[in-house]
């Protein structure tokens, strides 16, 4: 089933830039994608019309069920409560601990402190962090960082996971347990949408591959047959 | 439920924000102390000048004259048409003799000089005191009653009296400017202040939204912080009223350099001050959150 379709898009910036040129894409539920393509191709602007941080100018993107294009300002927060959002700098609240980090996404729903904390310890755990649920951002490594961030963004057992480079301030090692973090969350049936410059990381997952170029798919790799070609 | 937990959690994060902002919150409460303090001290300036100025209006008296050789009969046809009149307050009605007593018990040398005067030699006139409602048309009513008849002459200090009434009338209005002027500036400092303790929590709000918080969820504890900044803002100036106007009027007395120049009586005035000061405190600081929040609500 179809998570993700995108029909006929077209994006155009203000400034008359054309970021994304009449594009079609489906994304089935539980899949991993890889998003590739050198910088200025269009796949930030790729994901974050997914996400509705960007409006297509013309074209359909229906995610979840809810047509993006068509959402009102103020109805995101119904889109955004299906997905969760990974980014390379980790956006962590820098004052608060980091059970406090992932709380914060459930406290907005109103759950029970019961509710909250079960899921919170749950998802530390599932990311490795259990122990550290009391350090602040700054007392964690990048890599813990941004698991805390993975935890914030699947705490409320979102369908997709969107992620903009998560692997892009870290060492190969840390990369490397990022992903199988993701992997994890994948086996659990969240669909992944991962934006990425690192090659290594593409070939060692062999996952589906979309490689962007200057606001078109230039290939779409099916599942582990993408080998090494220029990015 | 739900929506108390939810209630509940944004009055907790926002005392949390206070604090954990705290330099910025002390920034934010330090302008509204300042500005609420100067509205304070323009408040109690305006309100006993306004408090002086009716009080002299209120002594501002018409003496109605009448000619000496009028009747009980003619007497009180002229007070009921001094009665049919609009805008009389109140009126009294003095004759000579009385007038005489008055005037031979205020002085020594008055005494002396009337008390050898027979009725008959009098050269007293009865009189009618009138004060009136409104003292912007004292004019007209003085006007109308030189037109009765048996009534010689009206005075009522007109020079005087007109002087009075534009001092205060100009001194009312700039005041009341001032006030609605000062409260517009703090209101704009102070949502400048906080635009910018919300410019540095700018990636909160972003994180918010991404995690699927609606709009009002994003606004509500900030509008929260708003109301507790406002409200903290006004403690020091409420305690700076309360105890400063009490010391001043015990001072002086409740009345300015003469008795004349009456101040407006500590209490309850400094407890209706307090209240319009916290209000203030709040409004502005709930009005100041919530313009600097929506700016980062739109995408």
């Amino acid at each position: 089933m179809d998570l993700i379709r995108i029909r006929n898009v077209k994006k155009v910036y203000k400034n008359g830039v054309t970021a994304i040129y009449d594009m079609n894409l489906d994304i089935q539920k539980g899949d991993f994608v890889f998003i590739i393509g050198a910088t200025g191709c269009g796949k930030s602007t790729l994901i974050k019309m997914l996400y509705r941080e960007e409006k297509p100018t013309s074209g359909k993107i229906i995610v979840g069920g809810i047509d993006v294009a068509k959402l009102r300002n103020g109805k995101v927060y119904k889109l955004r409560r299906k997905i969760g959002v990974v980014f390379q700098d980790f956006k962590l609240l820098p004052r608060a601990t980091v059970y406090e980090n992932v709380a914060f996404a459930l406290e907005v729903f109103g759950l029970t402190k019961a509710e909250i904390h079960s899921k919170v310890i749950k998802v530390l755990d599932l990311v490795g962090l259990k122990n550290k649920i009391k350090n602040y951002p700054n007392q964690l490594s990048g890599g813990e960082q941004q698991r805390v961030a993975i935890a914030r963004a699947i705490v409320n057992g979102p369908k997709l996971l969107i992620c903009d480079e998560p692997t892009g301030n870290l060492d190969e090692n840390t990369s490397m347990e990022i992903m199988n973090v993701l992997e994890e969350i994948n086996k659990l049936g969240t669909t992944i949408i991962m934006v990425t410059h690192d090659k290594e990381i593409v070939k060692k997952m062999k996952k589906r591959v979309i490689l962007l170029d200057a606001g078109r798919i230039l290939k779409d790799y099916e599942k582990g047959t993408y080998k090494d070609e220029s990015i | 439920m739900k929506v108390f937990r939810i209630l509940g959690r944004n009055i907790r994060d926002s005392f949390k924000n206070v604090f954990r902002n705290f330099s910025l919150s002390i920034a934010s409460i330090s302008c509204i102390v300042i500005t609420l303090i100067v509205v304070s001290i323009s408040i109690v300036l305006t309100y006993n000048v306004n408090n002086f100025a009716s009080l002299v209006e209120k002594d501002v008296t018409i003496v109605v004259f009448l000619k000496n050789d009028i009747t009980d009969l003619e007497i009180d046809e002229v007070e009921d048409k001094i009665n049919s009149l609009s805008n009389i307050d109140s009126y009294v009605f003095k004759d000579k003799m009385e007038i005489t007593s008055d005037m031979m018990e205020s002085s020594e040398v008055y005494k002396s000089i009337m008390g050898n005067w027979k009725e008959d030699e009098n050269p007293l006139r009865d009189t009618f005191q009138v004060k009136v409602t409104d003292i912007k048309l004292i004019d007209d009513v003085a006007d109308k009653i030189k037109q009765f008849d048996n009534v010689e002459v009206v005075k009522y200090g007109e020079e005087m009296v007109k002087q009075l009434i534009t001092v205060f009338e100009v001194v009312k209005n700039i005041s009341i400017a001032i006030v609605i002027a000062l409260m517009v500036v703090t209101a704009f400092l102070i949502s400048n202040t906080i635009k910018i303790t919300i410019h540095s929590r700018k990636r909160e709000i972003e994180i918010m939204r991404l995690v699927g918080a609606s709009n009002l969820n994003i606004k509500i504890p900030f509008i929260f912080e708003g109301l507790l900044l406002g409200a903290l803002g006004s403690v020091i100036p409420i305690i700076i009223t309360i105890y400063g106007y009490t010391a001043l009027y015990g001072h002086f007395n409740g009345q300015l350099f003469s008795p004349f120049i009456k101040l407006v009586p500590a209490t309850p005035f400094v407890y209706y001050l307090s209240l319009i000061l916290l209000c203030i405190g709040i409004l502005v600081g709930m009005f100041g959150s919530w313009r600097a929040v929506r700016k980062h609500l739109k995408i």
